[in-house]
């Protein structure tokens, strides 16, 4: 690790006004500080988001679950708030990593990063969650560019996440064998409401960034069972292909992963 | 005296360090004016390396010197040496190519060593080695060992034209040829034995001190063999007397084999430190770790077993192409020959084997010895044909095995070995028992009804182990000995120290061999303990590899008890007034045959350090004795696995069910070290099998360079063991014993291989069994 100066600002103001030039955020650390381990990252500086208060915390009004960005996965994952009003954005968060991950990892980090592996942008891209932030408020559907790439603007800073309370959702996420991020993960959210948007489906790890599969919306939109989306073929096309998966295998496993999600969803 | 200790589940001595953070591993070693290194590595697979500018290195902040390999050069310092010669088939001796510390002219592989920078820190040295600036001539690569022959493949060595180490054989090929042409059936099999990268869990690390008081060296080094790093790197590489340099590998986590060798980063701090005159230490980094360790396996092999109507194995045939990296690492040589085909025999009494093995260069990490080495990749061959022939001949795979096991000892194969005993039927009659082979065609019919895929498969291994007999190592190209040396030092108040040339690195040596001489001498185990890993200490050691340890390293040990108790002895009858002859000693007490005298062995200590009382005229003081131990044969360790597997057709995962492991390892010292040690290496087995593969891409990057892509199990990928053991005492040792370490990672990948294809319903399909190949070959079933 190369040297770095390293801030502890009190207010997200005092954050944004030193993040600039070759400054980097710090929330919980989980991509930033192993790359700069491997020496392919030296930020000449480092602003620690972790002590600035009201950033993070949970709260819920039964309608919408509000989410502060340095809130750590366990916490998700533990809160009872969470629990009940989004079972499974709950048993998302206790599925990222491991313990030592979950205990440091955020969803602001998680969603400024946008890692094309990770899984909560498939909780905010299914759940049509807002993104607020020290600049304004994003659409979830705006927010996710490309690989970690977001609407992020150079010194935006990510302060929380609402996430409107579906009437039944699932997330079944596929492992990579090897590094255990989602080789492909689905999230199907039901709202319940009939008509457009009533059903989402967001995949993430199939792709270079999170998408939604507009054809098992539509499916699920006009019945919500497994077999709306289980001959549902996905195009290859776009798709990510490595060592652990093929594009063709990954297309294949959006299908088997999206109607195990609707499966779960319904139990 | 105490209850027997031979066979007691005894909790591990050495834990209580381990589990408080006390123990010393290499790392931990920080001596006065400590400096540190940091190495500079190549990024090419192959290229020609024209000028090197260290000057913008040498000037950055606290850099104390930096070498590369013109210094090496000057210095006069050789090459790493490699082992063991083997001889070709036209009687001449493999191609050794030269493996400089630092590269000379040429790098060969992605992470071969360009220069080593010595700092005031090690962050320092990193940012120092950032700055070397090396121009390349980047040459093509080629990275797969069944190319590296072919017309126009890239040449890494001028003395090994077609990058041809040897092309090596074992057998009778005119016999072999015409048992085939007259078999009923042949069964044949292509595949790949996969490449594996080591990954013990504490990485590599060396600190090298020269002191200017005495012109002696120490190196602290994570070894297996301490005295075999120092000979090979005083009398091969250095040009030092052997009394000059000290090595120390206290305590090391884990080795699997990829600490055995001298490695270039051993040299170079060595060397280093008394150019600074300063002690230099270097600790790889888990990158560092997955690209210069030396690597195991990587086969590819073509394997034929032909068989007559009713099953009978007539003959084996077996081609191999061995990929041994870019360089002859320091055992690569016998690891493919010597440690593989003399095991194609397995249980069977196939009666003429012929195998050829070709060892090529490659641009890749050298390969050498992994957990297993040679045996596993023997095993796969035996088993995953036996299993085949079993399938198309539609016989039973436990019944073809049993019609052909060997059931008379001693038991002469036809490939060099000479098996003193064991009982194949007995651990396949446990394996079956256990693993409730008869309940399993409902258990499929369970799982058909969830759609799941379910198969069980076999493995009955053997391996040779307790190498090795020196005389028959040399005959066969060993270039050293393989015995082993104990001290077992009685104190005056009647505790003991014990010497061992053996050295642990998690297998718990402190406690079994504490068990073994605590028994013997009749005290607490408490009263006992193990010495290893230093050559000031220790009288010589050729250090633990090939589950050696308690049946050569035991031995010893147990021989120097012999010298003691018979001491002990004279003492005992002088103590006692007795004729030696009449003197009885069982367990720590020395009694006169047909009296109640007795003498404790502490009272007899005492007396040979406080000789008042004493038979000065016949023995001298002092009870302390060594011996050195090489074994009469090689030992047979051997077992059933059973494997039985669940497989997900829509998605291609593969859970293991049950996995049950009956193994012979002779008599057992300490049952519970020995589960443990069947249930580390069945889970390296079933890593080879079902997730890890190393691989390179076409220039020789490696591509599964961190656990982001190179996947050893984890917990959950495997099941609760079941486990158990048959014994058959060996009979040319004193303990009866085996070895155990290895046998897990010899038996699982074929066990579980056979009971994945059984499951999908194909002959065959490519280690590792990752959820993408499973699914696949699937696919290509379906579309066949």
């Amino acid at each position: 690790m190369h040297a770095f100066k390293y801030h502890r600002p009190s207010s997200v103001n005092d954050a944004a006004a030193l993040a600039k030039g070759e400054a980097k955020l710090l929330a919980g650390g989980q991509t930033l500080v192993q790359t700069m381990k491997l020496r392919l990252a030296s930020p000449s500086d480092i602003i620690d988001l972790g002590t600035i208060k009201d950033l993070a915390g949970i709260k819920s009004d039964g309608k919408t679950v509000t989410i502060g960005a340095m809130t750590r996965h366990a916490d998700v994952a533990h809160s009872a708030d969470v629990k009940k009003a989004i079972p499974a954005l709950a048993a998302l968060a206790g599925m990222i990593g491991d313990r030592q991950v979950r205990t440091m990892g955020t969803l602001g980090g998680s969603l400024a990063n946008n890692d094309p592996a990770a899984d909560y942008p498939a909780a905010v891209l299914a759940l049509n969650a807002t993104i607020t932030t020290n600049k304004g408020k994003h659409e979830a559907d705006k927010f996710f560019k490309g690989m970690f790439e977001t609407a992020l603007k150079p010194g935006e800073i990510i302060t929380s996440i609402a996430f409107p309370v579906p009437k039944r959702a699932a997330y079944t996420k596929f492992k990579n064998p090897a590094s255990r991020f989602a080789m492909v993960g689905v999230f199907v959210a039901d709202f319940g409401t009939g008509g457009k948007d009533a059903v989402r489906v967001a995949v993430t790890g199939a792709g270079p960034v999170v998408f939604r599969q507009a054809e098992m919306e539509k499916a699920l939109a006009a019945k919500f069972a497994p077999e709306s989306v289980a001959n549902i073929k996905v195009k290859q096309d776009g798709l990510n292909t490595d060592l652990h998966a093929s594009a063709e295998y990954r297309a294949h496993l959006v299908t088997v992963m999206a109607k195990r999600a609707v499966e779960a969803a319904l139990k | 005296m105490n209850a027997p200790l031979i066979g007691a589940r005894i909790e591990r001595k050495e834990d209580y360090r381990f589990l408080t953070g006390a123990g010393q591993y290499t790392d931990d070693v920080e001596l006065p004016r400590q400096s540190y290194a940091a190495f500079v590595r190549s990024p090419h697979a192959h290229a020609v390396i024209k000028k090197i500018s260290i000057e913008k290195a040498k000037a950055s902040s606290g850099v104390l010197a930096i070498y590369t390999g013109e210094d090496f050069a000057a210095a006069k310092l050789g090459g790493l040496p490699c082992g063991w010669l083997i001889t070709d088939v036209n009687g001449q001796p493999m191609k050794e190519p030269p493996h400089p510390c630092l590269a000379q002219g040429k790098v060969r592989y992605v992470g071969d060593h360009v220069a080593i920078v010595v700092a005031e820190t090690s962050e320092q040295a990193r940012d120092a080695a950032e700055l070397v600036a090396v121009d390349y001539e980047v040459l093509p690569a080629v990275v797969d060992g069944s190319k590296a022959r072919a017309k126009g493949a890239p040449q890494l060595h001028d003395i090994a034209p077609d990058n041809t180490c040897y092309v090596w054989a074992i057998g009778d090929k005119a016999a072999c040829d015409a048992a085939f042409a007259k078999a009923a059936h042949v069964t044949k099999l292509d595949f790949i034995n996969n490449r594996l990268i080591p990954n013990a869990i504490e990485p590599r690390s060396a600190n090298g001190s020269y002191s200017r008081a005495d012109d002696s060296y120490t190196l602290y080094v994570a070894s297996q063999n301490p005295h075999v790093e120092r000979l090979l790197m005083t009398a091969f590489v250095m040009g030092l007397p052997e009394h000059k340099v000290r090595v120390v590998s206290r305590d090391v986590g884990g080795g699997f084999g990829s600490k055995i060798y001298l490695y270039a980063e051993d040299v170079a701090v060595t060397w280093a430190s008394k150019q600074v005159n300063r002690p230099v230490k270097w600790t790889s980094d888990r990158s560092e770790a997955f690209l210069s360790d030396a690597h195991g396996r990587d086969h590819h092999t073509v394997a034929e077993l032909a068989l007559d109507k009713d099953g009978k194995f007539l003959a084996m045939r077996v081609k191999t192409t061995a990929n041994v990296g870019a360089y002859l690492s320091t055992f690569a040589s016998c690891v493919p020959t010597i440690l593989y085909a003399t095991l194609l025999a397995g249980q069977y009494k196939t009666p003429v084997i012929h195998c050829e093995v070709t060892a090529v260069f490659t641009n890749t990490t050298p390969v050498d010895a992994y957990r297993g080495a040679g045996r596993p990749e023997a095993t796969y061959v035996v088993e995953r044909l036996v299993e085949t022939a079993a399938r198309e001949l539609k016989l039973d795979p436990a019944e073809i095995r049993r019609r052909n096991f060997i059931t008379e000892f001693p038991y002469q194969t036809p490939v060099a070995l000479l098996y003193d005993i064991g009982d194949y039927n007995a651990t396949m009659d446990a394996a079956q028992k256990l693993a409730d082979v008869a309940g399993f065609s409902k258990r499929k019919e369970e799982s058909a009804k969830k759609g799941k895929l379910r198969g069980l498969g076999y493995a009955a291994y053997i391996e040779a182990c307790g190498i090795a007999p020196s005389a028959v190592a040399g005959a066969l190209g060993a270039r050293a000995g393989l015995f082993e040396a104990g001290e077992v030092r009685v104190h005056p108040t009647g505790s003991v120290t014990v010497f061992t040339g053996s050295h642990s690195h998690g297998q718990g040596h402190e406690t079994t061999f504490a068990q073994v001489v605590a028994d013997r001498l009749g005290m607490p185990i408490e009263n006992v303990d193990i010495v290893h890993g230093d050559t000031s200490k220790i009288l010589f050691g050729m250090g633990t590899y090939g589950s050696r340890s308690i049946a050569v390293g035991g031995t010893a040990i147990v021989k120097a008890l012999d010298k003691v108790i018979a001491k002990g002895k004279k003492i005992a009858a002088h103590l006692m007034e007795a004729a030696e002859t009449d003197v009885e000693y069982d367990r720590g007490v020395y009694t006169v045959k047909g009296t109640d005298k007795k003498k404790m062995f502490g009272e007899v200590a005492f007396a040979a350090y406080v000789p008042h009382n004493y038979p000065h005229d016949k023995l001298e003081p002092g009870l302390n004795e060594n011996a050195f131990y090489d074994p009469l044969n090689f030992t047979f360790p051997a077992g059933t696995y059973v494997c039985e597997v669940e497989v997900d057709p829509e998605t291609g995962v593969v859970k293991i069910e049950k996995f049950t492991a009956v193994d012979d390892f002779g008599k057992i010292i300490n049952p519970m070290i020995v589960e443990g040690q069947v249930h580390g290496g069945l889970t390296q087995g079933i890593g080879q099998a079902l997730t890890e593969g190393c691989q390179y891409d076409a220039t020789g990057q490696l591509l599964t360079g961190s656990f982001m892509d190179y996947s050893i199990p984890r917990a959950t990928d495997v099941p609760f063991y079941q486990v158990d053991t048959r014994e058959t005492p060996c009979t040319h040792n004193p303990l009866g014993v085996k070895g155990c370490g290895e046998a897990g990672a010899i038996g699982a990948p074929a066990a579980l291989m056979n009971a994945i294809t059984d499951a999908l319903g194909v002959k065959d399909m490519p280690m590792p069994a990752t959820p993408q190949t499973v699914w696949q070959t699937l696919k290509n079933k379906k579309a066949a």
